[in-house]
């Protein structure tokens, strides 16, 4: 295990800058999550890392060796000792479990126990060795992928976004057994994905990316909370995003009076997230109090733990809430809405 | 390689600009060569659409209807392929001198070459759908009507595609036609060429059967057009409820037996006369062994050549796209196009012009088996290299591998059944290769082709029989790796 380090790495493909400058330190052991719509230069920047690019600028080294740099002969994919786990798992199909799973090795390595060693650590049984890999599900095919980047033994391992053909049930315990692979051997892994829960549940480190650039990278407590910036916070889960004018430690905004994490003056724009808003129906609301804004419930979707609730309010702005499963409104209800808690404040530049 | 596929295609324009527009016209506009067009013309014009009306509705009656003995019909329908058309030919006109001109060729190449349709259309039918059929259906369209308008237009490229083949194939068809007596642009050139030598003459009517050929190709291309027939979705598509016939199945079977009959019966019967007729006179064995030996090794020099040169215009295709490599892929198919006796007509003008030491040589006729069949292996080949994706290479460059020993671990094991299909192809399709072994063969080299044409057209049909059924025999195996290859998803 080593660590990864990016510094300014850029890539062009023609006009576009496909990767812009982007600086990223991955240490050592740790699971590191790439996450960002597609288009967003995520699968460049690892196939950079993988050495099937070259970067036209900027260093990318494996704790003290640089694989690709200024002043360096870019080093080959093929010394640069990187697991390699593409979308769908790409098994040789000629090649039986055993035969993917040895690949890397030498002679002497495929004849002793390390594909076992390898089968059991990502939760397969011995008796796998034999089938083809068209005798494999999807979540299987991914395993015994990780399994062949791994038996060699490798620096870092590139997992590019692995479990976005399976189906939704295979894809959290397929995800949670590479985690625990991971986490067995201490290996640096670097997981490109455009689903951020994904992310969040599994990285240690979420870099969140946005038309090539790096825009923040955090722990995923620390990308959902403090977001970088309002785009951020959309894309990594919900949010409403509402125009309000700061005064200090209070902003006042369509859902009224709500108080900021941190002082601010002038227009800012807030980030509220669903679970922040508390909606209570009209009548149980105690005649004026600060029972808070009024709206109109326009769609509701019911997840059975919980539901989201999407609010037009008297102004016409439209929010979401989410309110527990257990009590929730139905479209056409007159509802109260209240933030609660502290609320995120950006500032917004000033344009007519 | 590609550049040697372009030769005859080069030399038909040289020869053409050098006779200059005056004597070509002079040569052109003569009673003869208006005939030569008409009948070729006709011929291909009803062949092809008499092909399509009986490979679809055949496919159609097999893929989407309750007939009775259904998989043993479309093994029965697809027999004709082992049967080289000049066979097929010969089995006809030697049992009823009567099918002869016109209507014997039109007949014996539609029963000789419907398949090439038939096939192709089958095999759409199978993948095709059927929620698309029943989409149709529940908004309100009647099965009849569904078929016209949901079906047919997914039918569309493989009806083109095989109407190509058959019009290609008609374009090039020495033997059949020149056994049946029916004068095409191909066996004029062929009595001009062995009786007088007539350069220019020959060279004339060659440029006109080659802008024949080039003309059918962007035909095709224009009437494919850019429409996109893709499947939408993934996952396994369900197998198709076939309708429900009623009473009227046994009429079908009669007519489907019918033509089995005719297509498969009689030359089966003709053949096996003649070998008992034959058996009792002529069998000379020692004859027939040199002849099969023959075949087989200038098939096996052919088969090696063609698939090793197809292997580096595949890479190029496949894995650096951009357009010089879709030019070299496509001037391989143009060759394609070019009839077995423009190839052979133009290698023996360029060699006795430029090497006059390789004419007749055996080299020179495994070359031209390479421009003939080079891309049935590029077809196939390609194939099997699209079923190697790159991210295949990554994942072995990155477990250590250098590029040479993941060509060895990985490409090559991917792509060695592809090879060897499509050395197979071309080893069988020489070995009933007629027109250029004509003109090419060195002197006293005889395979089965030209044995057989021998003893044919000089009327010794016993004599002809056994070489008739090696031809069979040798064929028999590519109509099913032929079969196989339909089967391939696409």
């Amino acid at each position: 295990m080593s660590s990864l380090d990016i510094v300014g790495v850029t890539r062009t493909f023609g006009p576009t800058r496909a990767v812009d400058a982007v600086t990223l330190h991955v240490p050592p052991g740790s699971f590191t999550a790439v996450l960002g719509p597609s288009g967003c230069g995520k699968t460049t920047l690892l196939r950079l890392i993988a050495g099937f690019l070259v970067p036209d600028s900027g260093t990318i080294s494996f704790g003290d060796t640089v694989v690709a740099g200024p002043g360096v002969r870019p080093v080959p994919p093929q010394t640069r000792r990187v697991g390699y786990v593409p979308q769908e798992g790409a098994l040789f199909p000629h090649l039986d479990v055993a035969g993917n799973i040895g690949f890397g090795l030498t002679r002497d390595e495929r004849g002793g126990d390390r594909i076992d060693e390898m089968l059991d650590l990502v939760e397969l049984p011995t008796a796998f060795r034999a089938r083809r890999p068209d005798e494999l599900s999807g979540g299987q095919q991914q395993r015994i992928a990780l399994a062949r980047s791994l038996a060699p033994r490798p620096a870092v391992v590139l997992l590019d976004e692995p479990f976005s053909s399976l189906d939704a049930g295979l894809r959290g315990s397929t995800a949670r057994a590479v985690r625990r692979a991971l986490a067995a051997t201490a290996t640096t892994a670097l997981l490109v994905t455009h689903d951020q829960n994904e992310a969040l549940s599994l990285a240690d480190q979420v870099a969140v990316m946005r038309a090539g650039r790096l825009v923040q990278s955090a722990s995923p407590s620390g990308v959902y909370l403090t977001p970088s910036d309002p785009e951020v916070a959309t894309f990594v889960g919900q949010a409403v995003v509402l125009a309000a004018d700061a005064d200090g430690e209070r902003a006042s905004c369509a859902l009224g009076e709500v108080s900021l994490l941190a002082p601010a003056h002038g227009p800012v724009s807030l980030v509220i997230r669903p679970e922040q808003i508390t909606v209570r129906s009209e009548v149980e609301h105690d005649v004026g109090g600060t029972a808070g804004v009024r709206g109109v419930v326009d769609e509701l979707s019911y997840y059975g733990h919980d539901s989201a609730v999407r609010v037009t309010l008297d102004d016409a702005t439209s929010v979401l809430a989410r309110v527990p499963g257990t009590a929730h409104p139905v479209p056409g209800d007159i509802v109260r809405l209240r933030v609660t808690g502290q609320v995120r404040a950006f500032a917004r530049p000033v344009n007519g | 390689m590609a550049i040697l596929a372009l030769v005859p295609l080069l030399y038909v324009a040289f020869s053409t600009l050098l006779l200059g527009p005056a004597d070509l016209w002079h040569l052109l506009a003569r009673p003869r060569i208006t005939e030569l067009l008409r009948n070729t013309v006709t011929l291909v014009l009803a062949c092809m659409g008499a092909t399509v009306v009986l490979g679809v509705a055949l496919a159609a009656a097999v893929e989407n209807t309750d007939l009775p003995v259904r998989r043993l019909l479309h093994g029965l329908l697809v027999a004709p392929l082992a049967v080289p058309a000049f066979v097929n030919g010969y089995a006809w006109i030697s049992l009823d001198s009567r099918v002869q001109g016109f209507f014997g060729s039109f007949l014996v190449t539609t029963l000789s070459y419907y398949p090439l349709v038939y096939l192709p259309v089958v095999a759409v039918l199978r993948r095709l759908d059927p929620a698309l059929e029943e989409s149709a259906w529940s908004l309100g369209h009647s099965r009849a009507r569904s078929f016209r308008t949901v079906v047919l237009p997914q039918l569309r490229p493989a009806i083109l595609g095989g109407a190509l083949l058959v019009g290609l194939h008609l374009l090039a068809e020495f033997g059949a036609l020149s056994l049946l007596r029916f004068s095409t642009f191909t066996t004029a050139i062929y009595d001009q060429y062995g009786s007088t030598f007539n350069g220019s003459a020959a060279t004339a009517m060659a440029s006109v059967l080659v802008f024949l050929c080039l003309f059918l190709l962007l035909a095709d291309l224009r009437l494919r057009g850019n429409r996109r027939y893709a499947r939408l979705g993934r996952g396994a598509a369900r197998g198709r409820t076939p309708i429900a016939l009623g009473p009227a199945r046994w009429p079908l079977l009669v007519g489907v037996a019918m033509l089995v009959t005719l297509a498969v019966g009689v030359p089966a019967f003709s053949l096996v006369r003649w070998l008992l007729v034959g058996a009792s006179t002529e069998f000379p064995l020692a004859d027939l062994g040199a002849a099969l030996a023959a075949t087989v090794s200038l098939a096996l020099a052919g088969a090696l050549l063609t698939t090793t040169a197809a292997v580096p215009v595949v890479w190029l295709a496949v894995r650096h796209r951009g357009w010089a490599s879709t030019l070299i892929e496509r001037s391989t198919y143009i060759a394609n196009a070019l009839p077995g006796i423009v190839v052979g007509l133009a290698l023996v003008v360029a060699s006795l012009r430029l090497v006059p030491a390789i004419y007749q040589s055996a080299g020179l006729l495994v070359a031209a088996y390479t421009i003939l069949f080079l891309p049935r292996a590029v077809v196939t080949v390609r194939a099997g290299l699209e079923q190697a994706p790159v991210v295949l290479d990554e994942v072995s460059l990155s477990l250590g591998l250098g590029p040479l020993q993941t060509a060895r671990r990985v490409t090559l094991p991917l792509i060695a059944p592809s090879l060897g299909a499509g050395a197979a192809l071309v080893f069988l399709a020489i070995s009933t290769e007629l027109t250029a072994t004509l003109m090419l063969s060195p002197i006293g080299t005889r395979t089965l082709a030209t044995e057989f044409w021998a003893a044919s057209s000089e009327l010794r049909y016993g004599a002809a029989a056994p070489y008739a059924l090696l031809l069979v025999l040798v064929s028999i195996p590519a109509t099913v790796l032929l079969m196989r290859h339909e089967k391939v998803p696409a």
